[in-house]
Order: C-alpha cells, then sequence, then structure tokens
C-alpha cells in the first residue's frame, strides 16, 4: 500500500490546507441546515430540495438520531454523512457497553470532529465533505446543547446556528432574532430561519424537535405547515402593526 | 500457532485508538503459543502446575454511611509466610479503593493502570469516572488475557454522583455488582461474621468494628492470612484509612486473659 502513503492535504505555502478548503466549498453548496437550542426543546431544520416525483421521500432522511437522546443534521456531501453517522452510531454504543452510561453531546461531538481531523493527516485519503450539527441532552444532568463541526474538525458549542447553502444570511437572522425560547416558540424560530433561505412551504423543509422526554420527533408536513401559516400570519400582523393604526378619516 | 487477538479489539477509544498517542494501553498482545493437539488441556494443566490460591481475606461492604473495606496483610508462597506487611487495599484515586487477592503483581499493576485509564477519562470528560465504569473498564481488560494466567480477585469500591457503589471483578473476566463481598481464602470465615453482624443502618464505627472483627477471625482460622487488619472508609469525600491493628493484638482484645484465681498458695511455714 506505498503507492496511497501520500497524503491529500498538506499545507500551502501561506499556511493553508487547501483540501480542507475545498471540503468548505462543498459544505457551502450542500442544503440549508439550522439548529436552535431552547430551555427544554432543541430544534434542527434542514432544506429539503424539491421532491422528486418517482423517489421515496421516506428513504431520504436528513435529520438522523445517533443514540436515543442524540441527533444529527448535516450539510455536505451525503455519501459522507452516511459513513460519519455509522461510525458515530457504533461509538455511542460502544462508550454504553464500556461505561455502562450513555454519551454525552460533548463526547460525540468531540468523536465525530476527530474522526473528521483524522482524514485530514492521514495518507491517501481525502477529508469529509460536510459539516454536522449534533443536538442532545446530556444524560446526568439534562441540559440540552448545540455543537458544530466541520471538516477541519474543529467543533463548537452553540445557541443557534446554520450551515450549508447561504448559512450567513441565517446566521445574521438569527443574531437579530435569536432569544431563551422554549417548546413552540424555539421551533418557530428554527423554521423561520431556514424560511430566509428557502421557499415556504411544508415540502421544501423538514424539521425534527427533540425533547429531554420524548427524545426526537420529526415534523410531518401538515405540521410543518401549520407552524409556517402561524408565522406568516404573525409576520402580516406585525407589519400591519408597524404601519400604525388605520388613520381615521 | 499464533493466537489471533483481533476480535479483541474494540473501537472504543480506551482500548486504543488506531493511531495511538498512548501504545502502552492499547489491547491485548499477541504471541506464538506451543503446537498442541489439544489446546484446551493445555491450559488446565498449566494452571494446575501454577496454582493460584489467592491466600488472603479481603472484604467489602455497603451500609447506609458509605462503602467499608478492609483486608489483611499477609503473603504467603505455599507454607511460607513471604510478608506479614502488604498493602491489599490499592488507592486507585481519592474516592476509590481496590483491594488486592491472587497474584499481588497483576492485583498491583492492573490497578495502577485502572487509576491512569480513570484519570484519562476525568481529563477528556470534565466529570469523574463512574464506579460502574471503572469496574467495566478493569473488567473488560482482564477478560481480554482470559486464559493467559493472570490471578485477580478484586473488588472495586468509591463513591460517585450515584451514591455508593461496590463491584467484584475477576481475572476469570467476571464482574458482579452487589453490597457484600469477601474474596480470598479465608472469605468463608469472613461471610459468617459479617453476614451474621451485618445491619444497613449501622454507624461508621459500627461498621468499622464489623469489618475489623470479620477480618481477625478470618486470619484467626485461616493460615493464609494475617499480619495487620486495614480498614477503609468510603464516604461522599472520598477515602478515609480507618485503622490497621496488629491481629495478635486484636486477639487479645476480643479474648482477653482472665486472672485466675490461684488454688493453692505456697507459704513459708513457719518454724516449729
Amino acid at each position: 500500500m506505498a503507492r496511497y502513503d501520500r497524503a491529500i492535504t498538506v499545507f500551502s505555502p501561506d499556511g493553508h490546507l487547501f483540501q480542507v478548503e475545498y471540503a468548505l466549498e462543498a459544505v457551502r453548496k450542500g442544503n440549508a441546515a439550522v439548529g436552535v437550542r431552547g430551555t427544554d426543546t432543541i430544534v434542527l431544520g434542514v432544506e429539503k430540495k424539491s421532491t422528486v416525483k418517482l423517489q421515496d421521500s421516506r428513504s431520504v432522511r436528513k435529520i438522523v438520531s445517533l443514540d436515543n437522546h442524540i441527533a444529527l443534521a448535516c450539510a455536505g456531501l451525503k455519501a459522507d454523512a452516511r459513513v460519519l453517522i455509522n461510525r458515530a452510531r457504533i461509538e455511542c454504543q460502544s462508550h454504553r457497553l464500556t461505561v455502562e452510561d450513555p454519551v454525552t453531546v460533548e463526547y460525540i461531538t468531540r468523536y465525530i470532529a476527530g474522526l473528521q481531523q483524522k482524514y485530514t493527516q492521514s495518507g491517501g485519503v481525502r477529508p469529509f465533505g460536510l459539516s454536522t450539527l449534533i443536538v442532545g441532552f446530556d444524560p446526568y444532568t439534562g441540559v440540552p446543547s448545540l455543537y458544530q463541526t466541520d471538516p477541519s474538525g474543529t467543533f463548537s458549542a452553540w445557541k443557534a446556528n446554520a450551515t450549508g447553502r447561504n448559512s450567513n444570511s441565517m446566521r445574521e437572522f438569527l443574531e437579530k432574532n435569536y432569544k431563551e425560547t422554549s417548546g413552540q416558540e424555539t421551533i418557530k424560530l428554527a423554521i423561520r430561519a431556514l424560511l430566509e433561505v428557502v421557499e415556504s412551504g411544508g415540502k421544501n423543509i423538514e424539521v425534527a424537535v427533540m425533547t429531554r422526554e420524548k427524545g426526537l420527533k420529526q415534523l410531518d408536513e401538515a405540521e410543518i405547515d401549520a407552524m409556517v401559516a402561524e408565522i406568516e400570519a404573525e409576520k402580516a400582523a406585525a407589519e400591519a402593526a408597524k404601519k400604525g393604526p388605520p388613520k381615521e378619516t | 500457532m499464533k493466537l489471533d487477538t483481533s476480535g479483541l479489539e474494540s473501537t472504543s477509544p480506551f482500548f486504543g485508538s488506531g493511531d495511538e498517542l498512548c501504545p502502552e494501553l492499547s489491547a491485548a498482545p499477541s504471541f506464538s503459543l506451543p503446537l498442541s493437539t489439544d489446546f484446551d488441556e493445555f491450559q488446565k494443566d498449566t494452571k494446575a502446575t501454577l496454582k493460584h490460591a489467592k491466600g488472603t481475606t479481603t472484604l467489602a461492604f455497603i451500609f447506609k454511611e458509605g462503602v467499608m473495606v478492609a483486608a489483611d496483610s499477609r503473603a504467603s508462597m505455599g507454607g511460607y509466610i513471604s510478608s506479614q506487611s502488604v498493602k491489599k487495599i490499592i488507592e486507585i484515586n481519592p474516592y476509590m479503593l481496590g483491594t488486592m487477592a491472587g497474584g499481588a503483581a497483576d492485583c498491583q499493576f492492573w490497578h495502577r493502570n485502572l487509576g491512569i485509564k480513570c484519570r484519562l477519562h476525568e481529563l477528556a470528560n470534565k466529570r469523574r469516572i463512574s464506579v460502574t465504569g471503572a469496574s467495566k473498564l478493569l473488567a473488560n481488560i482482564l477478560y481480554s488475557y482470559r486464559g493467559m494466567g493472570l490471578s485477580v480477585g478484586t473488588m472495586i469500591a468509591g463513591w460517585d454522583e450515584t451514591g455508593p457503589g461496590l463491584y467484584y471483578v475477576d481475572s476469570e473476566g467476571g464482574r458482579l455488582k452487589g453490597t457484600r463481598f469477601s474474596v480470598g481464602s479465608g472469605s468463608p470465615y469472613a461471610y459468617g461474621v459479617l453476614d451474621s453482624g451485618y445491619k444497613f443502618d449501622m454507624s461508621i464505627e459500627e461498621a468499622a468494628e464489623l469489618a475489623r472483627r470479620a477480618i481477625y477471625h478470618a486470619t484467626f482460622r485461616d493460615a493464609a492470612s494475617g499480619g495487620v487488619a486495614s480498614v477503609y472508609y468510603v464516604g461522599p469525600n472520598g477515602w478515609k484509612k480507618l485503622s490497621g491493628d496488629d491481629v495478635g493484638e486484636l486477639h487479645y482484645h476480643y479474648y482477653p486473659v482472665t486472672p485466675s484465681t490461684v488454688e493453692q498458695e505456697m507459704a513459708e511455714v513457719a518454724g516449729a
């Protein structure tokens, strides 16, 4: 296997790892994904490209669970995602086996990020072309967390974040409108962020909600449409209020 | 015939993550074994020859206030007492203790190794490892060396977020959770005293006295146990050594010499 020893990810003269940066480009071309952390709820939302007619949409789940209390959404190369998710799922069970305890969100994020980093420093492989949003509740303290990893292998915790296509506009929206929320409000905030860059409607968004008691729950189209309708109504009311009360004639 | 240990390698980072940062902590090494038609019988003969009898008495039990751990301190090689002052209660970290029964080197080394793994877990996860987790790590290691002649009969006692914890782990790969254990050649005698005197609602002094008495009685009847009876207490703030009494002196404490009345006194007969 000597032919495959040459590393693909090497430093450029000015200190860049171009393969990693190109991987980030691949992420930027991937579907939009957003995650919002509330006090008792965490929401993941992903853009769904317009459904191809003959495709069974249930086989293209973009928000997956890694364990009972951890979920993941990603943007980028979906095939790479499958490999990473499988490794993470095995690690979650392996951890349960060796220390008889479920993983913490931080632990599994560190593992996934470590895996992504390994592929930037090995011979004959390329980096994973995806950024992930990992959410979950700490099995001991019940504290909700949202983490993000990227192809370089760095990770950090967030109150709310977006990745993939148009992530900058979504992040700007979240920065302007984020506040501590719970329950329905958290879901609405996530959908509102996603609607900034995605065509309105239940069939273009996939939303999943995680709560401490019920675990991960995927919202179906009808529920999403209902929320979207509520959001549109609130937006219209806000616009009307801004214009001021109708002038008395 | 080369022993294939690839099945023993786990994907868990604790067992040696692919590219090693600390290769010393990896899974079991592999080595060539002698050719033999009946491998199982070969192992049986070897074991009978070496016969590690686990000559010792150790015990531990959970009660209302925490965990009490006690052990003797005699090391014997067949009929020869090689030491009366062996430390059989090993301090893994400030809130966890391990007891030694079986091969002294095996117990000491693997307990130190466990201490390293526990510390690494703390540093990586910013929280202490549970007694469950620590005992599981040790049990997994011992299982991977199963059949290779390790002799370890240990109890892992500690206090973690879920309260007091006590596990029995041995070199056969067994791991049991429990509230009362005694390990070693003197354990039947210790169990007798421990089981008859045990109550969950004991104070720390009462529990220490029970542990001390159980070890003493085991050293009295078992030739391979003796020396000093050490008693440790594990509470919410970690472990603390309560006492270390020579069992010879304890004997007179429990069975003091009663001054017997002399029947006839020899007196000077007055000169006629």
